[in-house]
């Protein structure tokens, strides 16, 4: 069965739900998918439906990297972490020292992003540094 | 007699004749204009039409959509158009093959999975070790963000 078949759910739904600057393509037997979300909710259900097809995502043939367009500087983001405190470093990398906490729920003004895994954030407290992107959601 | 009552009407037939042969024949523009109405839902895409061939440009998503979109643009004005001159590109995806780039960004990814270990070769992240179910999406989520060729989780115990 082709990729392109396989995840065919995947595929109508990326395409349907408003991506921008759509990518899709099966690269040495990888299906390889780029965009940005218009909505956290709608990256989320594009996972919800790849780990329906693919339950944790161990037959490791498709790389999927959706941005979400609301995640941009000024905004709110929450932490996402599954129960623990979010680190809030002084520099982009877990090489930096910690130099704060947020926590789990906790909404934070996202500052600008340094790169795609490193956001520059700001707490209610005035605590600032760089968090791991991955755990920021933006907020609707 | 007879004949001559009949010229008029022989007239009337061949005007006629001349009328509907010149209708049925399609121009550029009006092709141009059914290609469009076709093309519409991707605004992306322009349509060129000369002497009956149609040039499509711009930019899809997919190969898939390159092959559908030829398609849908005959089907406008199957018998008007000539051939097609299909010139939409497939945007490159971007790919980080940088073995280093990425070993320092797996570094960062990975970190708060004590149990998992990830290594890099060739643009391929391979995973070993255990998960717990409830984070293996952040994992996952985390190593595509990066772009890399591959996400292999073969190896990988999900608890």
């Amino acid at each position: 069965m082709s990729l392109t078949t396989k995840y065919q759910a995947l595929i109508a739904e990326a395409k349907s739900a408003g991506i921008d600057d759509l990518q899709i393509a099966e690269i040495d037997g990888v299906l390889q998918i780029r965009g940005t979300a218009p909505s956290a909710d709608v990256k989320n259900k594009l996972w919800d439906i790849y780990n329906q097809i693919d339950p944790n995502f161990l037959s490791s043939d498709v790389v999927m990297n959706v941005d979400v367009s609301t995640a941009v500087a000024g905004s709110k983001v929450r932490v996402i972490t599954n129960n623990s405190n979010l680190n809030i470093r002084k520099g982009p990398g877990t090489d930096q020292p910690i130099i704060g906490k947020a926590a789990k729920d906790e909404i934070i003004n996202l500052i600008s992003r340094a790169n795609d895994q490193w956001w520059l954030v700001r707490t209610e407290d005035g605590e600032e540094g760089y968090c791991y992107a991955q755990y920021l959601e933006p907020v609707e | 007699m007879k004949l001559k009552q009949f010229i008029p009407l022989l007239m009337l037939v061949f005007c006629f004749a001349l009328v509907t042969s010149c209708k049925s024949k399609v121009s550029d523009a009006d092709i141009k204009a059914k290609v469009e109405t076709a093309m519409s839902p991707n605004p992306t895409v322009m349509v060129d039409v000369k002497d009956g061939v149609v040039t499509l440009t711009g930019d899809v998503q997919t190969d898939e959509d390159k092959r559908n979109l030829e398609n849908a643009a005959k089907a406008a004005e199957p018998k008007a158009i000539k051939s097609i001159v299909n010139n939409l590109t497939v945007a490159p995806i971007e790919i980080n093959t940088d073995d280093a780039d990425l070993t320092a960004k797996v570094v960062d990814a990975t970190k708060d999975f004590p149990n998992v270990k990830a290594t890099v070769a060739d643009g391929v992240i391979t995973v070993t070790g255990e998960v717990e179910q409830a984070r293996v999406q952040t994992l996952k989520m985390s190593l595509d963000a990066l772009n890399p060729k591959k996400v292999d989780f073969t190896g990988l115990q999900v608890k």
